[in-house]
């Protein structure tokens, strides 16, 4: 949740006991007790945080510039060489940047509009849409790991669900996850499938709560259909929008289980992204470096797409 | 706007504030404004309109509930209606025993104790750790503390992948790996539990507060009789949304435990599939509902609380 980014406001009037400014040996231990209470209250959590959260991203980038296999005593610096290695053409870091991309944006664009499309619909109150706003999202609450068994099963070209689809249009299914044509699009459509709902429902509670005078007064100019939706509906969505987006490609960018149980990155490199190089550098081919390194690269790419995020937040004035 | 569910929203609260004259809440999910309610007003639609928007509900009822739908009919198949086409959309038979199947097939007994304790014991000490720093951030002195906060929250920016690999090596070194610190400890940090906990401390009244203070309470105990009463629906969602993240999680007990009897259920699920390959449909999808249906039974129970939750969290950020 990357918007909690944002600058935290501070209250207004002070929220603790905070002992006056004048100092006296008794205020100043008590100051001194409460400072010793407020360490101990968050350290459990600040120590977490910083042995298995800073600490990791740190030693990842030195790891970064060194090569190890697990089985040597000590990792060896190589400087440069990695980094080298991962962006001449034809790499793997190549084809993991090209799917990641196509994944993400087809993904998040897709997920975008087919999200805001239902979410529009669940907004017309019709009956049966509380039904399907529940079944909608529910897949965002299952493993990401039961999801791609399920699809699985669902692309089998023998005796899925897509053998009776396109035999409706005379068509044969394709080999969704064997061959390497379709082996993204097959991890592209289940991700889409567990995330649609949950973009949908987003919308949903955004539509129901746009102000509802801007559309009386819309209503008093004759505004209808779809000028009412472009002009006016489309420009409050903005800001929710935006979020989706930004919190879209880091969610889709990440994304691992799916690809886990649905293609395991391939054949080939066909369905390689980011994260699952990561791992196959690290925990199949033992590539320590290889792999600390596109993890940096990894993390540089999301930070922009957080900093752009945390740029722009404050222009979310839609709100209140 | 805060993150926090407002207050009114909150059907644990409301129940005690709001006054006995006031109507039935609206059931919609996560909303609590009234004008809500009810159907749609202003000019009556015309009725091809409503037909199309009909045809619209009843395709988006097909594509999430078709295939949720087949992963539970093909639990419940006996194998030769799995393997034969045309499609058999009502099993003859219920077969439960592609569930026994499964069960003895790979130690999915074992998956699912990992994943019970793993999720119950990382969810308790996540959210103890976030009480306690909420808390301490939301009501003792410490001059500075908010720079400590920031750098607390900070860490929602680092991806898990960037983690993972050292993260391993530590675990490695304390000679953690496939034990359950090494699944548990690395999750326990908190900033998005402690955020949104945080946030609904500051909606605390101060008088209150102040009141168990004069009244010579200490931190602990205002922490126990005052706060976290008022935050306990808050709390409760906090722990809904770590509770689920926790089940699902799939890359960390990946790598971390590396023999059958202490993987976790969506980690079980995988290697069931590949133990068995494409033969074995029945059993894989009766041990894919074991895996989603815990969460599925929590997601129907509480869904108010989760949908409002999550939404709340992510439109009002």
């Amino acid at each position: 949740m990357t918007t909690l980014l944002q600058p935290v406001r501070r209250p207004s009037r002070a929220r603790t006991s905070a002992p006056p400014r004048r100092s006296s040996p008794q205020l100043r231990r008590r100051r001194l007790t409460e400072a010793a209470l407020f360490w101990a209250l968050i350290l459990p959590n600040l120590l977490a945080i910083v042995v298995f959260g800073y600490y990791p991203t740190l030693y990842n980038f030195v790891l970064s510039f060194t090569d190890w296999d697990f089985v040597q005593p000590a990792p060896v610096v190589v400087g440069l060489d990695n980094y080298i290695e991962l962006f001449q053409s034809g790499s793997m870091l190549m084809d993991a940047l090209r799917n990641t991309a196509i994944f993400v944006l087809v993904a998040v664009v897709g997920t975008l509009f087919g999200g805001m499309a239902i979410g529009a619909l669940l907004a017309q109150r019709l009956r049966f849409s509380g039904l399907v706003r529940t079944l909608a999202f529910a897949p965002h609450m299952l493993p990401g790991a039961a999801v791609g068994v399920l699809w699985l099963f669902m692309f089998d070209p023998n005796y899925g669900l897509s053998r009776w689809l396109f035999s409706m249009f005379g068509m044969e299914s394709p080999h969704w996850t064997t061959t390497s044509d379709f082996s993204l699009w097959s991890i592209t459509i289940a991700y889409a499938w567990q995330r649609l709902g949950f973009v949908a429902i987003i919308y949903y509670t955004a539509i129901l709560d746009l102000p509802k005078d801007i559309y009386e007064a819309a209503a008093l100019d004759g505004a209808r259909g779809w000028p009412l939706f472009r002009y006016i509906t489309l420009p409050l969505l903005s800001p929710v929008t935006f979020f989706l987006t930004v919190t879209g490609i880091i969610a889709a960018a990440q994304t691992f289980d799916i690809i886990a149980t649905l293609t395991m990155g391939g054949p080939g490199t066909s369905s390689t992204t980011l994260p699952w190089m990561i791992y196959d550098q690290a925990f199949v081919d033992f590539n320590i470096g290889t792999s600390a390194a596109t993890a940096t690269v990894m993390f540089v790419l999301l930070l922009v797409v957080t900093l752009v995020q945390t740029k722009y937040a404050s222009k979310q004035v839609h709100y209140s | 706007m805060s993150l926090t569910l407002d207050r009114k929203d909150d059907p644990a609260t409301s129940a005690r504030t709001s006054p006995p004259h006031q109507p039935p809440r609206s059931r919609d999910l996560g909303s609590g404004h009234g004008e809500r309610k009810g159907r749609r007003q202003g000019p009556r639609r015309p009725l091809p309109a409503t037909m199309a928007l009909y045809v619209l509900i009843a395709a988006t009822f097909a594509l999430f509930a078709i295939p949720l739908y087949w992963l539970f009919s093909s639990a419940l198949k006996p194998e030769h209606e799995i393997y034969t086409y045309p499609l058999t959309w009502i099993p003859s038979t219920l077969e439960w025993s592609n569930f026994a199947q499964a069960w003895t097939s790979a130690p999915f007994g074992a998956f699912l104790r990992n994943s019970i304790i793993t999720t119950v014991v990382g969810t308790a000490l996540e959210i103890g750790v976030a009480l306690l720093s909420a808390y301490a951030f939301a009501f003792v002195y410490f001059r500075g503390k908010m720079l400590i906060f920031a750098l607390m929250v900070g860490s929602l920016m680092l991806p898990g992948h960037i983690t993972l690999l050292v993260n391993y090596i530590t675990i490695s070194n304390l000679g953690w790996l496939n034990t359950y610190q090494g699944l548990i400890l690395p999750g326990i940090g908190s900033a998005f539990a402690m955020f949104l906990i945080y946030q609904q401390m500051r909606q605390v009244p101060e008088e209150l507060v102040d009141a168990a203070r004069v009244d010579g309470a200490s931190h602990m105990r205002r922490m126990r009789a005052v706060v976290i009463p008022i935050c306990r629906p808050m709390i409760l969602t906090a722990t809904l949304i770590v509770l689920i993240t926790k089940w699902n999680d799939f890359v960390w007990p990946l790598i971390v435990t590396s023999t059958s009897d202490m993987r976790t259920l969506p980690i079980g699920l995988m290697f069931l599939r590949s133990q068995e390959g494409y033969d074995a449909w029945g059993p894989v999808m009766a041990g894919t509902v074991i895996v989603a249906a815990p969460m599925l039974i929590v997601f129907f129970l509480a869904q108010r609380r989760i949908i409002g939750g999550i939404t709340a969290g992510a439109l009002k950020g």
